[in-house]
């Protein structure tokens, strides 16, 4: 039997022949991502030697600018570990500021065939770059920041088959939303993506998709390498790489077919997105208090553009307060030149700097006792984005958008022509 | 790695959220280890012992990758036997040293309060008050030899990468 993405990519970087599902790998890690986390007392342990800085990037995302005195605290713990080791790719507080998936695509620092870790559970977003990337613990991002390795136990792999193309008002936020309802958990298991619908899915949608990845439990979640994914990382980076494509006769566990023809809008009733998903005219009109747009799965400047195309010429209701965070200055600004920030504004949305933000609960828009919100970012777990009795509904950036404006929970085809 | 004591059980997805909330993030591990289930159960956390086992249902641990099995350690549990615990979850067992078991038919085995003897050797479980016996999946053995280090941060200590111990 051949194999699949993920099992390329774990051979080579294992060194070995093939590698098939059970076995347990030792893997060389090619980018190691920190973040403010790390750098936290109460997790950070005190680094004094690294084999391959080179290997290692920095980003400072989840609380910027500080919003505590903790916060505070971890970036200047982050910048005096960035100067000792001379990291080149450090992204600070300020001008090269962003959530660290999002910066990890904008820069291409995920490259096709190779492996990343990060320990933020959604560093699976770099599969959209046909990488094995995956969100792991506090000791082996260090392990893997010092010593350049770090085991993985292979997982059986799912490949989803897309066809078609999706029908105006509905995104590849409404795709994972499908597949979390129908199909639920992926523990231990890669999920794969590929099909002829690939060729229509922006780099952006893949990147939803793979970051969603996290919520489904699965190991990785890679896309497959194609020209528009080739052209994306030219205009990016110089760096070489070699794609990874699966084996045509690649033993998988399931190969599941989407007709992205056939999918509507959907929304996940609070506390959790796996079997949670309904469609939307099932919760229309529940009212909400937030609206919540960002994240690394949702800051994308075609997320911005899909609300901006919901909200222009109309004003967000005034019981509500709809937050818009972009994923990165790269983002932020060039939603700034192209007007999607001012027509934003001008609807009543709050635009925020990019960063995790309300997403995380960690601030700029956390939720009190009781309230509702919708959100189009990538959890909504019971109290993450606030207080325990808060609720969170998810959808995409363009059900969000038109749910700002009717203030109670809204169908985005109404608003879009 | 042998564990024998009365058990707490816990449902589906479990997510770290409710393990380990945002309200506890600024605090020390220990301090941490309050706010376990303080959404879904709270005082749960005053009333387990030193040595308790926690019996899991389907996904154990999933979300994000916050050390909430640093805090199931730091509040004494010995062990956790669940139906299927997230992969990311299982990693932070096993790397903050927090022995933990897959078990499929572990949660229906037992009611909470049952005693459980739970060997990571023979990868089993045994409910003394019912009998039954259940094989769970095995750790290997490279693994086991982590948690039994005491994670990887010890690893890393000795071979002078980091100073401190941040799993405390
Ligand atoms: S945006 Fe949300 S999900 Fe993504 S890394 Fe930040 S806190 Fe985690």
């Amino acid at each position: 039997m051949g194999m699949t993405i993920a099992e390329k990519i774990l051979a080579r970087a294992s060194g070995r022949e093939r590698v098939a599902a059970g076995d347990l790998v030792t893997v060389q890690v090619h980018t190691t991502v920190l973040f403010d986390n790390n750098f936290m007392p109460n997790n950070w342990p005190d680094v004094r030697r690294i084999d391959h800085p080179d290997r290692v990037v920095v980003i400072l995302d989840h609380r910027v600018p500080a919003p505590t005195i903790q916060a505070a605290g971890a970036h200047v713990t982050a910048r005096k570990f960035v100067e000792r080791f001379g990291i080149e790719r450090f992204h600070d507080v300020g001008q090269r500021q962003g959530i660290c998936h999002q910066v990890v695509a904008d820069e291409a620092y995920a490259l096709p065939g190779t492996i990343l870790v990060c320990s933020d559970s959604h560093t699976c977003s770099a599969g959209a770059l046909n990488c094995v990337a995956r969100g792991v613990g506090g000791p082996d991002v260090f392990f893997a920041a010092c010593k350049g390795e770090t085991w993985f136990r292979v997982g059986s792999t799912v490949r989803y088959e897309l066809r078609g193309h999706l029908r105006p008002g509905v995104t590849a936020k409404d795709i994972f939303l499908h597949i979390a309802g129908l199909y639920g958990a992926h523990a231990t298991q890669n999920i794969e993506f590929g099909g002829p619908a690939l060729a229509g899915l922006s780099i952006s949608a893949r990147k939803t998709l793979a970051t969603m990845g996290a919520e489904l439990s699965c190991e990785f979640a890679t896309f497959e390498c194609d020209d528009l994914l080739l052209d994306y990382l030219r205009s990016r980076t110089s760096a070489a790489f070699e794609p990874q494509h699966p084996d045509a006769d690649a033993d998988y566990a399931e190969v599941r077919v989407i007709d992205l023809d056939t999918l509507e809008p959907l929304v996940a009733l609070p506390d959790s997105v796996v079997n949670n998903s309904r469609p939307l005219s099932e919760v229309a009109g529940t009212t909400i208090d937030q609206a919540f747009i960002g994240s690394c799965a949702n800051g994308t400047l075609e997320d911005l553009h899909l609300a901006a195309r919901v909200l222009t010429g109309r004003q967000v209701s005034p019981k509500v307060r709809l937050i818009v965070t972009p994923g990165s200055q790269r983002v932020y600004l060039e939603a700034a030149r192209d007007g999607t920030l001012a027509q934003l504004v001008e609807s009543g949305a709050l635009v925020t700097n990019p960063t995790c933000g309300a997403c995380g609960g960690g601030h700029m828009g956390v939720l009190g006792p009781e309230e509702t919100c919708i959100t189009a970012s990538t959890r909504n777990f019971k109290g993450r984005m606030g207080d325990p009795s808060s609720r969170v509904f998810m959808g995409s950036p363009a059900t969000v958008a038109a749910s700002a404006l009717a203030g109670v929970i809204a169908d985005p085809r109404r608003y879009l022509p | 790695m042998r564990f024998s004591a009365r058990t707490w059980k816990a449902g589906d997805n479990i997510n770290t959220d409710l393990i380990l909330p945002n309200r506890a993030f600024y605090l020390t591990p220990q301090e941490q280890t309050q706010f376990v289930f303080s959404a879904n159960r709270p005082g749960w956390s005053d009333l387990v012992v030193k040595g308790d086992i926690l019996i899991g249902g389907h996904n154990f641990g999933m979300g994000s990758s916050r050390p909430a099995a640093r805090s199931l350690r730091n509040l004494g549990l010995a062990c956790l036997v669940a139906e299927s615990i997230n992969g990311l979850f299982f990693r932070n067992c096993v790397n903050f040293a927090f022995p933990a078991m897959e078990c499929p038919g572990v949660a229906a085995a037992f009611v909470e309060g049952d005693v459980a003897e739970v060997s990571f050797e023979d990868a089993t479980i045994v409910n003394r008050r019912t009998g039954v016996r259940l094989l769970g999946k095995s750790m290997p053995a490279e693994l086991r030899a982590v948690v039994a280090a005491g994670g990887l941060f010890p690893l890393l200590e000795q071979q002078g990468y980091i100073a401190s111990r941040a799993s405390a």
